[in-house]
């Protein structure tokens, strides 16, 4: 089942740069499907799957692997940890929130001054990010530093949940919906040959797409993400982005990316023909892979479709089940339809 | 030249970044006449070639207008937009726009927002509908649109939306049908998606894979609506970049190009700019490295529906990249 494999994924760690753990459980879970299979110098898991017909053209699939988390940089000599922050991360989530660090993944919680020590003005703002710190519980800095050296990753502790109305609650939903979506289409008989690209450090900058699409060399990507929902409560409907509920997230546009306009009406029709659900972003923001891809060599033709997702980025993403297996039915009809495309 | 009317014709045609493909027909049409081959790449970009047997040499002047994206319906039929490119909502308010259907719409902005606090969020697009429905029936989420205003003279001068880039093409497409006899390889690309951050140039520039850049664009003028930010006037003739946010250029190139203007009596000026990058930027990076400058024409109140440049500066460009593709490299 899809979504066993969703809640899997979002429950191992795969900060940027650290995402051995994700790459190792998918590796292992594709392989008997692959015709290739192998780890570029970035850590792209690179695996190649043969169709029914070879295809006239090259089909790249990509998701990428590793999430948001923290980076400790410093060890007081209390025994505190100070981070950076890997990615996109909202300070505002931060405070109060469980973390696991390092190799050994050791407990700690993001701590901040006490409140009774804040002021009227400081309550006002952001805190910055060197006013917060993780505490790990150690006696002093001598004891942090058996445990943890700067350097060290942190990922979100949070716990993988269903609930309410067919809802999930994890970390990482952006992207390991992506990443399930595609270990799912390697155990399934497909059209046409493909290549499916497990990509690292997305959040960092799409660095691991350019040397993966460098290699790969597609005539056309589809990125499959998770995307930013904003259908909450004071939102304007016009800056709501999209909604999980409401199927798969076809965009035109976002802050990376043009899409190819022929690829977003052929999955636009594709979902209305075979009655799927389905939703375009209704803001311009964000991000993809397919940026990296689409100006890879001479040109890359690029689409995505993501899953709608809520407080993305943070220990408590929420989206929808039902949209997954609409991601996955809309994914396979557009290899289909690249495999029957004319030249 | 008859600029007015090429930048007529140009402009008539929907051309916003990301949604250029009418336009390269065009331009297409035009440029064929002097071409070996005319080569609409993946992306989008047209690539005119008049072989050689020298190094390739590449000039790109990039085709897409900055533009809007439509990216909501609301109920009552209005229109929220997204920016193709460098928008400002001072620029852009109470304009009149234009699909790509040839549906109209107005710009507005809403009420309960004071004109000094505007943002690009706080305007939205009336195309007339009557309700969500009836909207709905006439564009979709995801079209575009472009500025509807004229391109009119005035005195020996030219203004109207999208000087940036159409002058360009213009240009370079007056140097197509100039160029008498060239040893280079000689490409010249009308790029998309500059205004998105030089996206297009870059795929290009790859497949190409020339010796020497040359990217011609608009430059700020150091005029009294950007006092400060550039070195070059209307007037003073073709602007050789030196520098922009984008790129150093080659100090080879830059030598070159001011010898020639020398040589062949070009009005000629030094482009600096503070802020704001070209094709060049890309393509100077690509592979191995490129021999990279620029051509620029100065243009005053950019991003704007009255963008003015001076046709002599159109016609000086015209012939340093006659010049350039002219010389044995």
């Amino acid at each position: 089942m899809l979504i066993d494999t969703v809640k899997t994924l979002c429950a191992l760690p795969g900060v940027s740069s650290h995402e051995d753990a994700v790459r190792d459980y998918i590796r292992e879970e594709i392989a008997p499907y692959a015709h290739r299979i192998r780890v570029d110098a970035m850590g792209n898991l690179i695996a190649e799957k043969k169709g029914r017909l070879p295809g006239r053209k090259t089909l790249m699939l990509a998701a990428h692997m590793d999430e948001v988390g923290l980076m400790i940089h410093t060890i007081t000599d209390e025994g505190y940890l100070k981070f950076s922050t890997v990615g996109g991360i909202d300070r505002r989530v931060l405070i109060g929130k469980r973390v696991l660090v390092g190799s050994k993944a050791i407990s700690g919680v993001i701590g901040l001054k006490a409140y009774h020590l804040t002021s009227a003005e400081e309550e006002k703002k952001v805190p910055k990010l060197k006013e917060f710190y993780i505490d790990i519980g150690a006696k002093d800095g001598e004891d942090a530093k058996a445990w943890v050296r700067p350097g060290d990753i942190a990922v979100f502790d949070s716990d993988v949940l269903t609930f309410g109305n067919g809802f999930l609650k994890a970390k990482a939903i952006d992207d390991r919906i992506g990443c399930a979506v595609m270990v799912e289409l390697m155990k399934r008989d497909l059209p046409m040959d493909c290549t499916f690209v497990f990509t690292v450090q997305e959040e960092v900058g799409t660095r691991g797409a350019f040397g993966a699409a460098f290699s790969v060399k597609p005539d056309i990507a589809l990125v499959l993400e998770g995307t930013t929902a904003a259908d909450l409560p004071s939102m304007p409907a016009h800056q709501r982005v999209c909604a999980p509920g409401k199927g798969p997230v076809v965009p035109y546009m976002d802050g990376g990316t043009v899409y190819d306009r022929g690829l977003f009406r052929l999955l636009r029709s594709l979902a209305k023909e075979h009655e799927i659900p389905w939703q375009t972003k209704e803001y311009v923001s964000g991000g993809t892979d397919a940026g990296a891809i689409q100006r890879s060599r001479d040109g890359v033709r690029v689409a995505a479709i993501s899953a709608a997702v809520r407080y993305l980025h943070t220990p408590s993403s929420v989206a929808s089940i039902a949209d997954f297996d609409h991601i996955l039915r809309l994914a396979e009809l557009f290899i289909a339809a690249v495999a029957n495309m004319e030249e | 030249m008859d600029y007015l009317t090429l930048l007529q014709t140009l402009n008539a045609c929907h051309g916003p970044s990301g949604d250029e493909t009418d336009l390269a027909e065009t331009i297409r049409t035009l440029a064929e006449p002097y071409a070996d081959a005319c080569i609409l790449d993946t992306m989008g970009n047209l690539i005119v070639h008049k072989k050689g047997s020298g190094p390739r040499v590449m000039f790109a002047a990039h085709m897409d207008s900055i533009g809007l994206i439509v990216t909501h319906i609301d109920e009552k039929g209005y229109l929220s937009f997204g920016k193709l490119g460098g928008l400002h909502p001072e620029n852009l308010l109470h304009t009149p726009v234009r699909f790509k259907n040839g549906r109209r719409g107005v710009v507005s902005l809403r009420g309960d927002i004071a004109w000094k606090d505007m943002t690009l969020n706080d305007l939205y697009l009336d195309i007339g509908a009557k309700d969500e429905g009836e909207a709905r029936s006439m564009v979709e989420i995801g079209d575009t649109a472009v500025c509807d205003m004229p391109v009119y003279e005035l005195g020996t001068r030219l203004a109207g939306p999208y000087m940036d880039n159409r002058i360009s093409c213009a240009a370079m497409l007056e140097a197509l049908s100039r160029i008498k006899e060239h040893t280079s390889d000689l490409y010249f690309v009308f790029t998309v998606q500059e205004e998105l951050g030089l996206r297009g140039s870059k795929p290009a520039t790859f497949s190409i894979d020339p010796q020497y850049g040359i990217a011609v664009d608009v430059t700020l003028a150091d005029e009294l609506d950007v006092k400060g930010k550039g070195s070059s006037v209307l007037g003073g003739g073709a602007a050789i970049k030196v520098m922009d946010s984008s790129v150093i250029c080659h100090p080879e190139v830059v030598k070159i190009l001011e010898n020639l203007a020398l040589e062949s009596n070009i009005t000629c000026q030094r482009d600096i700019i503070v802020g704001g990058g070209t094709d060049a930027g890309s393509i100077h990076v690509s592979r191995t490295g490129v021999l990279t400058g620029g051509i620029s024409v100065p243009c005053r109140y950019m991003h704007s529906p009255v963008e003015m440049v001076e046709a002599a500066d159109v016609s000086a460009v015209a012939k340093l990249i006659v010049a350039f593709a002219e010389k044995t490299l």
